[in-house]
Parts: structure tokens; C-alpha cells; sequence
């Protein structure tokens, strides 16, 4: 049989899945070992327990400065950054998204402008962002909305653009006007291309996140792992990754049952 | 004779490729005008004329004897090969949207009682093509003939003045494409439709229409193919247009009454 046939069933995906993911921890937990045994004050591969320690420190001793959490704080205050740069780009995503798609002078008037930002690497303008917004909460947010914008905005554009010319002139001879167009079909069919470009901006996002808090920043994610980092804590900055990454994962799971139930049509319910 | 359509010398050019040259047509109201022809000889370029989806480069076209605009309206229903239902619509959905449209130009949705009025006027027109049972699915859970039921039942609901059909029965098996040409006839005698349908199965052209128009070129110049564009080479009057007389299938005249 072809290999391009070969599908395996649950069972054996779940196996397949699993096995590489587990000889990574396998092989990381022997050489930590190894280590150990060698020099049991290594810093460079904890083992498990050092990582549980460190971590029970933070989730429970609270940080004598402010009082709080640590572990907790910083979660909390990278994902509120996450959520409103996220939120601010999916928004100019719909409506900049809509409009450079159904309209042709939107889409001649603002096409370029937006592909014109699209090209600027964001990194580069953290330094801009500093000095205009200052070292706060808002400039972190404006990059993240500044990084992930652009490539959505043109996303959902494209789609919108490429709906099918039958479907805009069946709706013209039913008698709707270009905002009907836009509200009842071309709104409704991008709502699950829109999940789709956030699912995908979730990565670049986190990026941009860890990015401007490594560089000025007094809580949150990125900011502790790279304050650690100082004194070798592989103990905190690995749990702190694992974290990061259930995060990812959990978000990008949300936002697929959301497509999936909100927008059966789309995902081939039925035959 | 009233002439519902009518097409005064049109041509339609794209830079140097002439499509369509010198094309006259008179459309009387009820009347089932099929167009056939080759590929490339225009058929679905009339269409779009017609449709307003494109303005002809020359002439003149007059609906109800006033100038077309060039854009589409609620005045002519069409219903195309694929992509005329809307996916993300129930079937019920599709066809309330027509009537919600007028009604409801800022909030483009009707609630309360207008939206249970209009819903039940969609549902009447569904029932009149069959598609009662299945008011709640989505255009992909239908086969491709429900899916062309539900069309021509979107495009019913405007009333229009004219049904254009753009090889409407193309993507389907003959089987169902015989339940919709019984379909299509009866709804053509019940509404009064004056409907045009391009098509490229000649004896589909033949059984539905009460005219036929063929469309190619007279004239081909080998070293400029796009040269001369296609016009009507051959225009056949079947049945008299507004006594529809589906039972007994008439001879078609070869009348070579070119327009």
C-alpha cells in the first residue's frame, strides 16, 4: 500500500503521536541524570524535582515586593497583553479585512498602505514604540497589534476577494446593496477564516509578547524567564516554556471548537 | 408585440478580441429563449449583458423599454452552474434573504413578525420546487440538484421580470436533470417567467425553449481569430411564447429566420 494511504486508526495515532515526544523526555531525563551524577549542583538540565521545587516556590511564595504570586502575575499580565494586541488586530482585521475586500476604492485607497506595513519586520519598531508610547503596557500591546495585524488584515481581504463572483451577484439581483453584501454574505463567510488567521497569528504573537517584555518590562512571562536567565535557572525557564506552550495549545484548541460549533457550514457538516 | 428585452446592435469588444458583433434580439414576455452555440461564441457574454454584470461596448439594451444600467438588480433573477446558494445560509435562509433585503436595508434582517412573514412566503416557494422537507439544511448537505432547486427558488421569490439561466443543469445527471426540466416548465406555465437559458446540450435547448438562438461566427479569419466576434447565426421560433403547451412537443421549424 502507498504510503499516502496509510491512515492509522486512533489507537495507533495516539502512538505514533506520542512516541517522539516521549524519547525527547526520555533522552532529556538521562542525560540530566548523567549529569547529575557527575556534578549534582548541575543548573544546566534540572531534573523534575528541581523544576517542581522551583516552581511550587513561585506558585506559593509570595513575592516580597508586591505581594503577589509570581507565577500567577506573571501569567495574568502576559495574557492580558496577549489578548488585547490579539484583540485590537482581530478587529481591524473584520472591518479593514471587509471593506479592502468587498469594496474596490476601500480596497485601491488602503491596499497599498497595508502591504506597505506588512513588509516592516515589527522588532524594528519596538524601539519606536518605546520612545513614542513609552516602556508601559500600551506600546507592548500596539506591537503585538502592529505585528499581527497586517498579515490578517490581508488574509481575510483575500478571502473576501476570492468569494466567488456568482454568490455577490446572485446577492445583487436579490436586491441587496453593497453594506448587505457585506453583513449577510461576506461578514458571515469570513467569521471562520477570521478564527482561522487568529489560530495562526497566535504564534507571531507570542513572539512579539516575549520580545517587548524581554526588553523593558516588570512582570510576565517573558519578563521572568529572561530575568532568570541571569542566574542559569533552567529550573524556572523550563517549566516557564511548558507553560507557555499548554497555553498555545489550549488557545489554538478554543479557537478551533469555536469555528467548529459556531460555523458547522464550514467545516462539511452533514454528507 | 411587446418586446420585453431588447438588444439594438450590440457589440461587445475586449481590446483587439471582438466576442460579440451586430447582435439584434427582441425577447417577447413569456417567452423561453434558449441559447446554444460553441464554446467561446459568446453565450455567456450575452448572459452577463443581460445579467448588466457588463456593460456591451456598443448598442443598446432595453429592458421593458427603458436603458439597462450596468449593474445587476432585483428586476432579472439568475441562477448559475455552481455557486448561486449561499453557503453559510440554510436553505430557508437563502430564500427569506430576497425578501429581506428590501425590507431591511440598514439592519439587512427582518425580526418578529415581518421575519415570520417573510419566512413563510420562502417556505411557499420552496414547497413549489420541492425542497419543503429540508427548510433547515445547509446548501452542503444537498446534492447538486437540490442545491439548483434552491436557486431557482431564491431567484423566484423577486418575482423578476426575467430568469436568466446560465447552463443551470450542466453539473447534473441526466436522471435529475429530466425531474428539472419538468420542474423548470411547470414553474415557467405557473409564474408567467420569461426566462433565457444559455445551455450547451442542443436537446435541452429544443424540449424547454419556445426559441432557440444559436450563436457563432460568420465570419473567420484564421490569422486573426478575434477578429470577428459571434452573433446570432441562427434564431428559431419553436411555440407561440405566452400559450405554453408543454404536453404536445412541436416540430421544431428549421426556420433559418436570422435576426
Amino acid at each position: 500500500m502507498r504510503l499516502i494511504n496509510r491512515h492509522f486508526s486512533k489507537r495507533d495515532r495516539l502512538i505514533a503521536g506520542g512516541t517522539p515526544i516521549l524519547l525527547l523526555v526520555v533522552f532529556y531525563l538521562i542525560t540530566a541524570l548523567q549529569r547529575h551524577a557527575a556534578n549534582p549542583s548541575d543548573k544546566i538540565l534540572p531534573l523534575p524535582s528541581g523544576m517542581a521545587k522551583a516552581i511550587t516556590d513561585l506558585l506559593t511564595t509570595p513575592d516580597p515586593l508586591s505581594g503577589n504570586l509570581v507565577f500567577w502575575a506573571d501569567t495574568f499580565a502576559s495574557l492580558q497583553r496577549l489578548g488585547l494586541g490579539l484583540g485590537i488586530a482581530t478587529l481591524f482585521a473584520l472591518v479593514l479585512g471587509l471593506l479592502i475586500g468587498a469594496l474596490p476604492p476601500v480596497r485601491a485607497a488602503l491596499s497599498p498602505l497595508v502591504t506597505g506595513i506588512a513588509v516592516i519586520p515589527p522588532i524594528a519598531l519596538l524601539p519606536i514604540l518605546f520612545i513614542a508610547l513609552g516602556l508601559g503596557e500600551t506600546s507592548k500591546v500596539v506591537l503585538i497589534a502592529i505585528g499581527v495585524a497586517p498579515v490578517m488584515v490581508r488574509d481575510i481581504a483575500a478571502h473576501v476577494g476570492s468569494l466567488p463572483r456568482e454568490q455577490i451577484i446572485k446577492a445583487e439581483t436579490l436586491g441587496a446593496n453593497s453594506w448587505q453584501i457585506i453583513a449577510r454574505v461576506a461578514l458571515p463567510q469570513a467569521m471562520p477564516r477570521l478564527l482561522q488567521a487568529i489560530r495562526l497569528a497566535l504564534g507571531p504573537a507570542w513572539v512579539f509578547l516575549i520580545s517587548a517584555e524581554a526588553v523593558a518590562s516588570d512582570i510576565g512571562l517573558g519578563y521572568r524567564i529572561f530575568l532568570v536567565r541571569r542566574y542559569l535557572s533552567m529550573d524556572v525557564i523550563i517549566p516557564y516554556v511548558a507553560w507557555i506552550a499548554l497555553l498555545a495549545i489550549l488557545m489554538d484548541v478554543t479557537l478551533a471548537a469555536i469555528s467548529k460549533r459556531a460555523f458547522p457550514w464550514a467545516h462539511g457538516e452533514g454528507r | 408585440m411587446s418586446a420585453l428585452l431588447s438588444l439594438k446592435n450590440v457589440w461587445v469588444e475586449y481590446g483587439d478580441k471582438v466576442v460579440l458583433e451586430k447582435v439584434n434580439l427582441e425577447v417577447s414576455e413569456g417567452a423561453f429563449l434558449s441559447i446554444i452555440g460553441p464554446s467561446g461564441a459568446g453565450k455567456s457574454s450575452l448572459l452577463r449583458l443581460i445579467l448588466g454584470q457588463e456593460a456591451p461596448t456598443r448598442g443598446k439594451i432595453l429592458l421593458d423599454g427603458e436603458p439597462l444600467k450596468p449593474e445587476c438588480g432585483p428586476d432579472r433573477g439568475v441562477v448559475f452552474q455552481r455557486y448561486s446558494v449561499f453557503p453559510h445560509m440554510t436553505v430557508l435562509g437563502n430564500v427569506t434573504f430576497g425578501l429581506e433585503c428590501p425590507a431591511a436595508p440598514f439592519a439587512a434582517r427582518l425580526f418578529g413578525t415581518a421575519r415570520r412573514k417573510a419566512e413563510a412566503e420562502a417556505t411557499a416557494m420552496l414547497e413549489a420546487v420541492g425542497l419543503a422537507d429540508n427548510l433547515n439544511l445547509y446548501p452542503a448537505q444537498m446534492s447538486g440538484g437540490m442545491q439548483q432547486r434552491l436557486a431557482i427558488a431564491q431567484a423566484l421569490i423577486k418575482r423578476p421580470r426575467i430568469l436568466l439561466l446560465d447552463e443551470p443543469f450542466g453539473a447534473l445527471d441526466p436522471g435529475i436533470r429530466a425531474d428539472m426540466h419538468g420542474l423548470i416548465t411547470r414553474l415557467w406555465r405557473d409564474y408567467s417567467l420569461t426566462v433565457v437559458m444559455v445551455t450547451h446540450d442542443i436537446k435541452e435547448a429544443f424540449t424547454l425553449g419556445t426559441r432557440v438562438l444559436a450563436l457563432d461566427k460568420r465570419r473567420h479569419d484564421p490569422h486573426a481569430p478575434h477578429r470577428y466576434g459571434a452573433t446570432a447565426v441562427y434564431d428559431l421560433p419553436l411555440r407561440g411564447p405566452p400559450v405554453p403547451a408543454p404536453e404536445a412537443t412541436p416540430e421544431p421549424q428549421p426556420a433559418t429566420a436570422a435576426s
